[in-house]
């Protein structure tokens, strides 16, 4: 009963309000998870997870004194997980902080997962707050829809904030189909106006607009039908509710100031993913349809990657990947003061990437990555190393450049002086 | 015409003598190990993996492995890593064919992503282990050519001595050479030769526990690479049959809530 109210808080919620809100109901969940420790022999639970720490680096000077050069942080993201009836019941907790130094909005907190999930021989029922991840490409993620974009986490757009639902999977010979209704609508995480990766003029993410006549939608609807045969991984998708991304509106604030409004209008998206596997070639194709969002248009990424298993007699794994991504609504520019705009950066872009695995004790690997837009020229440059330290610590390297010299009308032009380079130590339990 | 029939009448003698050739002999052990150890149904176990570099350093990784067994076709396995603790919630869904390239799929719970992965990575180290992806995969006759070689004696037991030739794609190796104990039909020892025919790696099977009144598995194995001077022991714990397992615990959704 606790748990149903609780979902039934959160779904009223509002991002400026999250933190409120979490505050508010801290107790509340403290209690339920209490009590299910109590209510269950307390050894079938399971307790992991991991805490770390970020050093965040900027090579250029900021665009605005506010900006700083350097950005120290800490992470926790504890996991709670319990299994009873014969493992045909679980319950996962798994809550998530960062504080930053200086950024009053990479500082959040988050519950990743709160769910209770039921399993059934053809079907399986999963509710509370949870992820998920559709999709086979690896430059970006058109399909993935079902979770709001944690944006302050990382660029890349992987990081999902945890969202209500009520999933309903029905596993039968013909596929698996997916059923999901998405109470609550969390809006992306921007950075404050100390953080890096800002907008100018900023963006008021205090006054955002819902719904093409200003009416905020809470629930969405999203279905997938999946299924393997042979070598072909194949998905349809659709999603019927509040668009996950943003548009931007130009506006003025109450002093009369420029600034962008997030807009987050009513859509549908039709999806489709596969991914054909040949051998060492990997074929991936991602699609999608989207209406409600300006013009209808549609959006694809597809590409290939190519794997040398054990290099030179070594142990030692290269992956090569190409892939190409399209949008329809072509370049356009952010700046423009006049509609409501999108941040378009891939609409005519090649992105290729090495990916090496070594194999070795520590499990180090690497991911060099560089994407080259045909029709604007930008260039955006990454570099991820991985390696454990010692057994329960790891480290992790990233570098990220784009081109500095992007034009204003460039989708990259607000990133032009936010090269950086982020060094991570995890300590996991 | 009279040469050929006197051919042909020596060549049925000789053959009747002699039994089977060595190919039809080694492919009869082969079958006599499979057909022993087939109707187990499924299996659970949890291994515990000890990596041990040149200067004697080690290394952990836990594992739980359950098996299902698949009636004319190869295993369905699923893999659950337990440490080191970063990767911990991974886990690795394989349905192993004979001829045909398996089907593998990879969940990294980080990203709560499932990946269907290339299955041509059969040499490739598992986990920075001396065990390749292909030696843990479930054995299928069809999956060889075999040849008899001599009987011998290892940890005291009298051994067939039987060569297998792979032939499937993408195998690390020209040939394996294996030990099985005359009794029991079961391995004491495995030698794995190189693309260029050398010796790499040898194996060595101990700790025999029989299971079920019937099938035998061998609780600790030690693999040594005898080119990198690394040696990776392999200790079960825990070997669990007929737990009920199906085909639903081996597909796409029991790989991501597995942990």
């Amino acid at each position: 009963m606790k748990f149903v109210s609780y979902l039934r808080f959160i779904s009223i919620y509002n991002r400026s309000y999250i933190f409120i809100f979490y505050k508010k109901h801290i107790n509340s969940l403290i209690f339920l998870v209490v009590a299910l420790l109590f209510v269950s022999p307390i050894h079938a639970f399971e307790l992991s997870g991991v805490v770390g720490l970020e050093n965040l680096g900027f090579l250029e000077a900021p665009l605005n004194n506010q900006q700083h050069s350097n950005y120290l942080s800490g992470v926790i993201e504890p996991k709670l997980t319990h299994e009873w009836d014969d493992s045909k019941q679980m319950f996962t907790f798994e809550p998530f902080y960062r504080y930053s130094q200086y950024d009053n909005r990479r500082t959040h907190f988050d519950i990743r997962e709160l769910n209770w999930l039921n399993i059934s021989d053809t079907w399986e029922l999963r509710v509370g707050i949870s992820r998920v991840f559709w999709g086979t490409a690896e430059s970006e993620h058109l399909v993935n829809i079902v979770n709001q974009t944690d944006l302050v986490e990382d660029l890349t757009m992987e990081e999902k904030l945890g969202q209500p639902m009520v999933n309903l999977s029905l596993i039968r010979d013909w596929g698996t189909l997916n059923l999901f209704v998405l109470p609550g609508f969390r809006e992306r995480t921007f950075s404050g106006s100390q953080g890096r990766f800002n907008f100018n003029p900023p963006l008021d993410v205090e006054n955002s607009q819902f719904g093409a006549q200003g009416f905020k939608k809470e629930t969405s609807y999203a279905t997938r039908w999946s299924k393997s045969l042979g070598d072909w991984d194949l998905g349809l998708s659709h999603f019927y509710g509040t668009s996950r991304e943003p548009s931007i509106i130009p506006s003025t604030n109450s002093t009369g100031g420029l600034n962008f409004v997030p807009q987050y209008p009513i859509i549908h998206q039709g999806g489709l993913d596969l991914q054909v596997t040949k051998e060492r070639w990997l074929w991936k194709l991602e699609s999608i349809i989207r209406s409600g969002q300006g013009p209808s248009y549609n959006a694809s990424v597809g590409g290939l990657e190519y794997s040398f298993y054990g290099v030179f007699d070594s142990k030692v794994d290269v992956g090569l990947i190409t892939e190409y991504m399209y949008d329809s609504r072509g370049t356009r520019a952010i700046t423009l003061l006049n509609q409501p705009n999108q941040l378009i950066f891939f609409q005519d872009d090649f992105m290729t990437g090495v990916r090496v695995n070594f194999n070795d004790e520590q499990s180090s690997e690497a991911l060099a990555s560089g994407t080259f837009d045909r029709t604007t020229g930008e260039k955006f440059y990454g570099l991820t190393i991985k390696r454990r330290l010692v057994d329960n610590i790891k480290m992790l390297f990233e570098m990220r450049f784009y081109n500095n010299n992007a034009s204003i009308n460039d989708a990259t032009y607000f990133l032009r002086r936010d090269n950086y380079i982020r060094s991570e130590l995890n300590y996991y339990f | 015409m009279k040469t050929l029939l006197v051919i042909v009448l020596i060549n049925l003698f000789s053959g009747y003598c002699y039994g089977y050739t060595d190919e039809e002999f080694g492919l009869q052990i082969m079958e006599e190990l499979d057909r022993r150890d087939s109707g187990f149904g499924d299996n659970t176990v949890e291994t515990k993996m000890i990596l041990k570099n040149k200067s004697g350093d080690e290394t952990l990784r836990m594992l739980k492995i359950s098996t299902l067994e698949v009636r004319d076709d190869g295993n369905k396995s699923l893999t659950i890593f337990e440490s080191p603790l970063d990767i911990k919630g991974t886990s690795f869904l394989s349905y192993t064919h004979a001829l045909i390239p398996d089907e593998q799929w990879l969940y990294l719970p980080d990203l709560k992503r499932t990946k269907r992965i290339s299955s041509s990575n059969k040499s490739g180290s598992f986990l920075g282990s001396e065990y390749a992806y292909e030696d843990l995969t479930s054995f299928e006759i069809q999956k060889y050519k075999y040849k008899y070689l001599r009987e011998d004696i290892v940890q005291n037991k009298t051994c067939h001595v039987v060569e297998l030739y792979p032939q499937y794609e993408d195998s690390g190796y020209t040939k394996q050479i294996f030990w099985i104990e005359k009794d029991r039909y079961i391995p004491l020892k495995t030698e794995y030769f190189d693309r260029k025919d050398t010796l790499l790696k040898t194996q060595e099977y101990s700790k025999y526990n029989q299971y079920l009144g019937r099938y035998w598995r061998s609780n600790e194995m030690n693999i040594i690479n005898h080119q990198n001077g690394r040696s990776t022991k392999m200790i079960s714990e825990k070997f669990d049959f007929k737990t009920n397992l199906t085909a639903r615990n081996f597909d796409q959704h029991s790989l991501q809530h597995s942990k």
